[in-house]
C-alpha cells in the first residue's frame, strides 16, 4: 500500500512536471505571437511576419509535445486516483470536461488553420485564428487551474454520507478566491517563460552575427515583456498567493517560510538556510528581521504562526523540498527582474546590441523560469500534502485500489523512457529550427 | 438526466470513432499500401490538419465521462490500467510520428516515423476494438472469488490476458478470442474507412487501387461481422433483448448494414465522398447496436455477486449533471462551428497542403 501510493505520487509528479514544461511556453508564446502579428498587420514591416512564422514553427513543435504528454494527465485521474475521481468526479470534472469542450476544440481546430491556412485565408483572418488559438491556450490554463484551485480551496460543495463531494454551487468554482490570484500568477510565469526563450534565441543570433536583425526584434520584445512580467509577478499577484495560504493553509505558510517557532514581536524573513527536520530548525540561517509580517500584514510586528502550533500529523509530507521549492522560485524571481532591468535599462540607452555579458546571461537563463515554474507548482502540491483535497480527503485515500505497486512502476519506468526520448527529439528539432533561422521561413 | 449524459457521452464517442477512425485506418493503408513519397504525402495531407483535432474528441469524451459518470470513470480506468496505458503510449507514438517525419529530410528517419505512425495506428485500431469487446463481455466487478468480494462492488482489475483466452474463464484477461475478434473487425472496418477518406480527400495515384482494396477487405468485413454476430450469444444469452423490446432500435443495426452493403458499388461511386459515407453509417451504426445492446448497462457484470454498472448506478449528482447542460450546450454549438470553418477551409482535395513540411 505504501509502495503503491509512492509509485503512484511519483508516476503522477513526473508526468506532470514534464507536460508542464511545455504548455508554460505553449501559453505565453502565443500570446508572443499573436503580438507580431499584430504588430505586422499594423506596420506591414515583413520582419514581424517572419517573427510570427518563426516562432509558430517552433509553437507546432512545442503544441505537440503538449498535447501528447496532456493526454496522459486526464487519464490518470482514473488510472491513479480512481477513489479520489470518484469521490470528487462530480466537482472537478465539472471544470475538466469544460476544458476539454472549450479550450482544447478551440486550440485544435484553429492551430491547424494557423499554420496551414495563410495563404488560404489572407493577413486578417491569419491573424484571427492566431489570436483564437491563444485565447484557447490560455483558457485551458484558467479550467486547469480552477480545478487545482477547488484542490487547494474547495468551495460549493457538500458532503455525503457515502463520502462523495456534491456540487452545490456551480459559479463557486470560478469565483474561488484561491483562483484568480493563482490564475494570473501563472499566466504571467508562463510569459516569463516564452519571453526568456525568445530573448535568448535572439541573444544567440546577435552573438553568433547571425540573423542579427530578428535577433535584436526577439531580445527587444522579449526584454520588454519579461520585464513586465517578472514585475507582475511578484508583485501584486505573488503576494496575493502568498496572502491566500497565509489564511487558508496556515500550516503550509510556515513550512515554506521555514518557520519552526512562532515569534512574538513579528517573524523575519529566511533568505537563506536549511531545514533540519531533527532538531526542528534552520541551519545556517540568514534572515532580516520583522520583514515577513510587514509583507503579510503590512504590520512589523504582525504575529505568524510557526510549525510548532500544529499536529505533526498535519504537517506537509515534505517540509524541507517545500522550503526549497517556494524560496527557488522566489529567488529566481528576484533574479529575473534584476537581470531584465538592466537589460532594459541598456535597451532605452541604446546599448543593450552591444553589451556581450548581458547577451550571454540572457541566453544562459534560459532553463531558470522553467525550474522557477516548476519550483512553483511544486509549492503549491508539496504545500497541499498530506492532502489531495486541503483539509478533506487525504492524498493516501485517494489512490486506485485495485492497482499495484509493480503495476504503476511499470508504467512510470515506461513513461520515463518514452518521455526521455521524447524530450531529446524535441531540443534536438527546436535546435534545428532555430538554426536555420527566421529569414529561411518564407515558402 | 442520466440519459441525456448518457447519449451526449455516446455521441461524442461515435464521433470519435467515425473521425480520429479515419486516421488510424490512413495510418494502416500507409502501413500497407502506400509505395511512393506521393502517396505518403497524399496521406498525411489528407489527416494533417485534422488529426489533432479529432484526437479531443477522445479528450472531451474522458472529460465528459468523468464529471457525469465518475463512478464508472474511476472504476473503468483503474481497471483497465495497463491496455489505457498502452493506448497512452500508442497515442503518443503516433502523433510524434505524423508530426516528425517531416521534420529532417533523411531516408532513415522518414522510415523510422513512418513506421512508428502505421504501427502505432493499426495498433490503435486493434486496441480500441477490443476495448469495446471487454465493454460488451463484462468484467469480474469486485474481484469476487468463491462468493466473496474482494474489493468494493465496482473495482476490478483486468490483467493483460489469462493463460486460456477465453471470454467464459473465471479469470478474464483484456485479450481473449473474443475480444481480439472485435479488434480484428475494428481494424479492418477502420481500414476502409481510411482509405475511404484518402480516396474523398485527394487525388493521389494510389486511389483506383484503394478502391479495389476496400471492395476486397468489404468482403473480410461482412465475413467477420457475421461471425461477431453468431458469436455474441457466448457473452451475452440473449443479445437481442434490448431490439426485441425496443422496436426502433433496429434502425442500428439496418444502418450498419446499409454501410455495409453501400460499400460494396464503392468501384461505381460517382462522388469521392461516397465511399466515406458508407463507411461512417458502418461505423455509426455498429458503434451504436453495440452499446445499444447492452443498455442501460455501461459495464455488465460478469458475477452474480455485485450489480453490473448501469447509468444510475454510476452517474454524478442531479445538481451538476443538469447545471452541466448550460455550458454544454454552449460549448457544443461552439465546437460545431469550428467544424464547419475548419472543413470549409481545407475543402476540397487536399494534396497541396504539405503536412508536417517545414
Ligand atoms: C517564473 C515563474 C515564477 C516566479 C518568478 C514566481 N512564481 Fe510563484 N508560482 C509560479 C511561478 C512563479 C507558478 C508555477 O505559476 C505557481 C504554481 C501554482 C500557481 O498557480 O502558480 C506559483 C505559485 C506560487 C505560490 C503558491 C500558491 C499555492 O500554494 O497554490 C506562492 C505563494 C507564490 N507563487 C508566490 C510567489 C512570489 C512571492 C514570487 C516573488 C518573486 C513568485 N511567486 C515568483
Ligand atoms: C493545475 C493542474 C494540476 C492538478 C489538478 C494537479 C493535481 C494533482 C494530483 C491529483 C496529484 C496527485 C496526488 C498527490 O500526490 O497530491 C498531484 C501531485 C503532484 N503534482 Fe499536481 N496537479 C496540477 C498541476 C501540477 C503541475 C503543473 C506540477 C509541476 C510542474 C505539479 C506537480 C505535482 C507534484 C510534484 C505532485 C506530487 C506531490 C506529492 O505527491 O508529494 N502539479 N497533483
Ligand atoms: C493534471 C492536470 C492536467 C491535465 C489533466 C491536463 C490535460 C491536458 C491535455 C489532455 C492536453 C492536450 C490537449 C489537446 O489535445 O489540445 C493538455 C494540453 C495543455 N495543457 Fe494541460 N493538463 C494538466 C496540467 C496543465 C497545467 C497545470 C496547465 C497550465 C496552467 C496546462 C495547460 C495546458 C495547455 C495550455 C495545453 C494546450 C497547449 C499545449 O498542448 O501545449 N495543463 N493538457
Amino acid at each position: 500500500m505504501e509502495d503503491m501510493l509512492f509509485y503512484d505520487r511519483l508516476q503522477f509528479a513526473f508526468t506532470i512536471t514534464f507536460h508542464y514544461l511545455f504548455p508554460q511556453l505553449t501559453m505565453g508564446l502565443s500570446l508572443l505571437i499573436v503580438f507580431f502579428k499584430w504588430k505586422f498587420l499594423r506596420t506591414q514591416e515583413i520582419k514581424f511576419n517572419d517573427a510570427a512564422k518563426f516562432w509558430m514553427r517552433i509553437f507546432a513543435l512545442n503544441f505537440s509535445m503538449g498535447v501528447v504528454t496532456g493526454i496522459p494527465m486526464e487519464f490518470q485521474f482514473g488510472t491513479n486516483w480512481a477513489k479520489f475521481s470518484e469521490l470528487t468526479g462530480g466537482i472537478i470534472g465539472q471544470t475538466l470536461a469544460m476544458e476539454g469542450m472549450f479550450s482544447f476544440f478551440l486550440e485544435s481546430s484553429f492551430l491547424g488553420l494557423f499554420l496551414f491556412g495563410e495563404k488560404l485565408m489572407g493577413q486578417k483572418l491569419h491573424f484571427l485564428t492566431g489570436f483564437l488559438v491563444f485565447l484557447g491556450s490560455w483558457a485551458s490554463g484558467l479550467f486547469i487551474i480552477a480545478t487545482h484551485a477547488w484542490m487547494q480551496h474547495p468551495v460549493g460543495f457538500e458532503i455525503l454520507e457515502n463520502g462523495k463531494f456534491v456540487l452545490t454551487n456551480f459559479s463557486a468554482l470560478f469565483s474561488n478566491p484561491w483562483l484568480w490570484p493563482s490564475y494570473i500568477h501563472n499566466q504571467l510565469a508562463s510569459l516569463i517563460t516564452a519571453s526568456f526563450v525568445v530573448a535568448a534565441v535572439g541573444a544567440f543570433y546577435i552573438l553568433n552575427k547571425k540573423h542579427g536583425e530578428s535577433g535584436k526584434l526577439f531580445v527587444k520584445t522579449g526584454v520588454i515583456f519579461g520585464l513586465v512580467a517578472s514585475v507582475l509577478v511578484a508583485f501584486p499577484t505573488g503576494d496575493w498567493a502568498a496572502k491566500n495560504v497565509v489564511k487558508h493553509q496556515p500550516i503550509t505558510f510556515a513550512a515554506m517560510e521555514g518557520i519552526f517557532e512562532t515569534e512574538d514581536g513579528g517573524s523575519e524573513i529566511v533568505l537563506i538556510g536549511q531545514p533540519d527536520m531533527e532538531n526542528k530548525k534552520l541551519d545556517n540561517k540568514i534572515a532580516v528581521p520583522n520583514i515577513l509580517s510587514f509583507l503579510t500584514y503590512q504590520k512589523w510586528d504582525a504575529q505568524i504562526k510557526g510549525l510548532n502550533e500544529f499536529d505533526e500529523k498535519d504537517y506537509p509530507t515534505n517540509i524541507p523540498g517545500l522550503y526549497y521549492a517556494y524560496h527557488i522560485m522566489v529567488g529566481l524571481g528576484t533574479i529575473f527582474m534584476a537581470l531584465l532591468a538592466i537589460a532594459a535599462i541598456q535597451l532605452w540607452r541604446k546599448k543593450l546590441y552591444q553589451t556581450k555579458w548581458v547577451l550571454w546571461a540572457l541566453l544562459f537563463m534560459v532553463p531558470f523560469p522553467y525550474i522557477a515554474n516548476t519550483a512553483g507548482w511544486y509549492t503549491a502540491e508539496l504545500g497541499r500534502q498530506p492532502w489531495l483535497v486541503y483539509d478533506l480527503l487525504r492524498t493516501a485515500d485517494g489512490a486506485s485500489p485495485t492497482v499495484s505497486a509493480g503495476n504503476t512502476l511499470f508504467t512510470l519506468l515506461g513513461f520515463v523512457g518514452l518521455y526521455l526520448l521524447l524530450g531529446l527529439l524535441f531540443l534536438m528539432l527546436v535546435a534545428k529550427i532555430v538554426k536555420k533561422g527566421p529569414e529561411t521561413v518564407k515558402h | 438526466m442520466e440519459l441525456f449524459w448518457y447519449i451526449v457521452l455516446m455521441g461524442m464517442l461515435a464521433m470519435y470513432v467515425v473521425l480520429d477512425g479515419y486516421d488510424f485506418g490512413a495510418g494502416i493503408i500507409h502501413l500497407f499500401c502506400a509505395k511512393t513519397e506521393k502517396d505518403k504525402k497524399a496521406i498525411t495531407s489528407a489527416i494533417g490538419p485534422f488529426w489533432d483535432a479529432n484526437e479531443v474528441w477522445l479528450i472531451a469524451s474522458g472529460g465528459v465521462l468523468f464529471f457525469a459518470f465518475p463512478t464508472l470513470y474511476a472504476s473503468s480506468f483503474s481497471g483497465f490500467y495497463l491496455p489505457l496505458m498502452m493506448i497512452l503510449w500508442l497515442l503518443i507514438f503516433r502523433a510524434i510520428g505524423l508530426e516528425l517525419r517531416g521534420q529532417v529530410h533523411n531516408k532513415l528517419w522518414e522510415t523510422i516515423w513512418d513506421k512508428a505512425f502505421g504501427i502505432a495506428s493499426l495498433l490503435l485500431a486493434l486496441f480500441f476494438g477490443v476495448a469495446l469487446g471487454n465493454v460488451v463481455r463484462g468484467v469480474n466487478l469486485g474481484m469476487v472469488e468463491n462468493g466473496i468480494s474482494a474489493y468494493e462492488g465496482h473495482y476490478f482489475f483486468l490483467p493483460l490476458w489469462n493463460s486460456t483466452f477465453s471470454p467464459t474463464a473465471e479469470h478474464l484477461g483484456v485479450i481473449d478470442w473474443f475480444t481480439v475478434l472485435l479488434g480484428l473487425v475494428g481494424v479492418v472496418a477502420l481500414s476502409i474507412h481510411g482509405a475511404n477518406w484518402i480516396i474523398f480527400k485527394t487525388n493521389s495515384d494510389m486511389n483506383l487501387r484503394l478502391k479495389r482494396i476496400v471492395f476486397r477487405l468489404n468482403f473480410v468485413q461482412l465475413l467477420l461481422v457475421i461471425i461477431s454476430l453468431m458469436v455474441w450469444h457466448v457473452i451475452e444469452p440473449k443479445p437481442f433483448h434490448n431490439f426485441i423490446e425496443t422496436w426502433w432500435l433496429w434502425i442500428f443495426p439496418i444502418t450498419t448494414f446499409i454501410g455495409l452493403f453501400g460499400l460494396f458499388y464503392v468501384k461505381k461511386f460517382k462522388k469521392d465522398g461516397s465511399g466515406f459515407m458508407f463507411s461512417t453509417l458502418f461505423l455509426l451504426g455498429g458503434f451504436a447496436t453495440t452499446v445499444a445492446s447492452i443498455f442501460p448497462n455501461v459495464l455488465p457484470s460478469t458475477n452474480s455477486l455485485n450489480p453490473s454498472l448501469t447509468i444510475y448506478n454510476v452517474a454524478a449528482d442531479a445538481y451538476g449533471l443538469s447545471i452541466g447542460v448550460n455550458w454544454f450546450v454552449i460549448a457544443l454549438i461552439l465546437v460545431i462551428i469550428y467544424m464547419i470553418v475548419q472543413y470549409r477551409i481545407f475543402k476540397g482535395k487536399m494534396d497541396e497542403v504539405g503536412y508536417g513540411e517545414h
